[in-house]
């Protein structure tokens, strides 16, 4: 199986869904003649021209907002944002206008608008371009939340999402960017909402997603090998919908739980999760949930300090100690 | 037209500035039949005994949150929504009783939803500054001011993308044009040609602060900084509104360009009907607007002038919009509440729809 780049992967499936349907539009900041910040939509606008592969200004409760209204009109806009950062000077739009402009009206309209782009921490960029706001946006019923680890998991389930018709929020990595990974040549879709054991364990379950899975499989390996200890890691891959169930499956095979996540601890993805394994698994558990998350502080831009304020393989294999202690 | 401010020749100027009808012969309005008129008029005094039947239900608590009254501003949304063709689309803020029933939506979904019920038009989820119909091209009714003009250019943009003749009106009030949000969607109609009439219903006050004491220079001028058309007229007087309009839609439809047009009109009522009213302006102010310039009155004594009717014919038209009203509210009364099982539906287009779904996992949280 051909081995591609996480960004290479996010671009194919771009292409692939533009190519099937002509009412999907890619737009943002820099996404066409530039060829994307993140070079992921490079190529795009040469093969697929200005009208479909659109240069917006900095501007992004314009952009966003414009884009949602012409997916109530069937207009299919994956819309990127440079960083997931700026969410915030369009939030009114992501979170008031997409979020619930189906409910409002009874279901009369749906937004099938996708907004991807990086969010993650690790790059040095300080606290305003360093947000995970994975939970914010998931706590706003009417949305769906991704956030592929692999070269794999986001093409099919970007291509998945850009099918789907409620708005879907998708966020990459930018050091996952040049991650490389088995893809086939042939078409593929990943359902959203189903979780991947990317590594199978009996001692304890790691339940991740994102980067932090690539940590927690680091970390597993070498508990394997220094610990003789056994690590399931589960990678989400979709935060809303949740595939708890194989969650759930691992906790009963296990019954131990660490949740590691790239989020500040207050209120995360683990918070909820934490809450549903012990609501749904509490006679399964052998001792309580743990969680490693991001130090709880805005994200520092000291280069080697920002490393340990995240989640990191060293981390992940104290973490897993400490749970098994 | 050029995109140098305002050459429109309908635009308000000081020369016969206020005299009643005298658009009556602007082509748009010289093509109206009898029956045309005396329909604007008809569902300019719809609109009006709907909202009072609406207040009165209010006072009789009988709708929860907030109700903001279009009364006195009638004419604006009236004049501006006959002028819709197949391809063109509306949207606007939480003062949206007016330009629904100016779409032509029915007054019994309308007034259910204020009641909450699920025979409302939003099946009791959305309240009344959330109305909607994409079947009449309406596409809401949106709560945060300014919130909805990004979304007014992207029907502006399917529009165009889809390669139809057509235009999106998008709606917003004075206090809108201080926000963000706002700027931004003037600057992508312009940079992209977007077929987008942004009409700012000028009523003077931004919530309770006057115009003067929350918006620097000329609302509509602010156009010429992206190099947009712009142009102004009185909104008390539907065939202006109609005769101005018409000039800039036609151009959004056939070039494709956009324009601010600032409607200076004038709201009876407090912002919402929470607001006492009484701290901003004076009631005189109010009741001379009515005595001169009530766009329901003036269009009635224009058409009597005009011969196209009677006194006694106004008089029927305004029977049976009061009938209307109060065949709406009894509707509202004895129509059911949604239940709680109908909370989580709406949500999802996928969850109504479990047939084509595709996601798997949980989508609702307890």
């Amino acid at each position: 199986m051909p081995q591609i780049t996480y960004r290479e992967a996010i671009r194919h499936a771009l292409a692939e869904e533009l190519d099937r349907d002509h009412n999907v539009v890619v737009m943002g900041e820099e996404v066409a003649q530039f060829n994307g910040t993140y070079k992921v939509t490079e190529g795009l606008l040469a093969k697929y021209g200005p009208k479909r592969i659109v240069d917006t200004p900095i501007s992004e409760a314009g952009f966003i907002g414009m884009g949602i209204g012409a997916s109530m009109l069937g207009v299919r806009p994956v819309m990127e944002l440079m960083f997931w950062s700026f969410y915030s000077v369009a939030f009114d739009q992501i979170l008031n206008n997409a979020a619930n402009v189906r409910y409002m009206s009874g279901g009369q309209i749906n937004c099938p608008i996708v907004i991807r782009g990086p969010a993650n921490g690790g790059t040095n960029v300080g606290a305003t371009h360093s947000h995970t706001p994975e939970n914010v946006l998931a706590n706003h019923p009417g949305v769906k939340v991704v956030v592929p680890s692999t070269a794999y998991d986001a093409k099919g389930l970007l291509k998945s999402a850009i099918r789907d018709n409620d708005p879907v929020f998708f966020l990459e990595n930018t050091i996952l960017y040049g991650e490389k990974g088995e893809v086939p040549d042939s078409e593929y879709l990943i359902p959203l909402g189903k979780a991947d054991v990317k590594r199978e364990g009996k001692d304890i379950t790691i339940v991740t997603y994102g980067r932090s899975v690539l940590h927690s499989l680091a970390a597993a390996e070498r508990l394997a090998k220094e610990n003789k200890i056994s690590v399931e890691v589960v990678d989400l891959r979709s935060i809303r919908p949740l595939d708890i169930d194989t969650v759930l499956a691992s906790v009963v095979k296990t019954h131990r739980v660490l949740i590691v996540e790239e989020q500040k601890p207050f209120a995360s993805v683990g918070s909820q999760l934490a809450y549903m394994i012990q609501r749904e698994a509490f006679d399964e558990l052998d001792g309580p949930i743990h969680r490693l998350a991001t130090i709880d502080a805005p994200a520092i831009y000291s280069p080697p300090v920002e490393i340990e304020q995240l989640p990191n393989p060293n981390r992940v294999v104290a973490a897993v100690l400490e749970a098994l202690a | 037209m050029s995109k140098k401010p305002t050459a429109s020749p309908v635009t308000k100027d000081a020369a016969g500035a206020s005299e009643p009808g005298r658009h009556r012969q602007a082509p748009i309005n010289a093509v109206l039949s009898q029956e045309e008129r005396i329909e604007l008029f008809r569902v300019m005094v719809r609109i009006r005994r709907f909202e009072e039947r609406s207040l009165r239900a209010y006072q009789a608590k009988k709708i929860g949150g907030f109700l903001h009254l279009y009364i006195g501003q009638e004419a604006v949304a009236v004049g501006c929504c006959s002028l819709m063709g197949k391809h063109d689309h509306v949207i606007t803020a939480y003062r949206d009783h007016g330009h629904a029933i100016a779409v032509g939506m029915d007054t019994k979904p309308l007034m259910a939803e204020l009641y909450g019920k699920i025979t409302g038009c939003s099946k009791g989820k959305g309240g009344s500054m959330h109305y909607f119909d994409p079947s009449r091209n309406y596409w809401g009714g949106h709560g945060i001011v300014g919130g909805q003009i990004p979304l007014g250019a992207g029907l502006a943009y399917a529009i165009k993308y889809k390669g139809l003749k057509g235009a999106a009106m998008a709606f917003m009030g004075d206090g809108a044009v201080n926000q963000g949000a706002v700027h931004e969607a003037y600057n992508l109609a312009a940079l992209w040609d977007l077929p987008v009439i942004f009409v700012v219903e000028n009523n003077g006050y931004s919530m309770g602060t006057s115009q003067a004491r929350s918006s620097a220079g000329d609302l509509a001028r602010r156009a010429d900084g992206y190099h947009m058309a712009w142009g102004t007229c009185d909104g008390h007087d539907v065939y202006e509104v109609r005769s101005v309009m018409n000039e800039f839609l036609q151009r959004a439809r056939e070039q494709s360009k956009p324009a601010v047009v600032e409607i200076k009109t004038y709201r009876y009522r407090g912002h919402s009907v929470a607001d006492p009213d009484k701290t901003y302006r004076d009631k005189s102010e109010i009741e001379e607007y009515q005595r001169t310039k009530d766009p329901i009155n003036v269009f009635r004594s224009i058409l009597i002038a005009d011969g196209v009717f009677t006194e006694a014919d106004a008089e029927r038209i305004d029977t049976e919009a009061r009938n209307e009203a109060d065949i709406a509210a009894n509707f509202a009364e004895a129509s059911p509440f949604p239940t709680a099982d109908d909370i989580q539906k709406d949500v999802y287009w996928e969850v109504d729809h479990p047939e084509q779904r595709t996601s798997q996992g949980r989508l609702f949280f307890t």
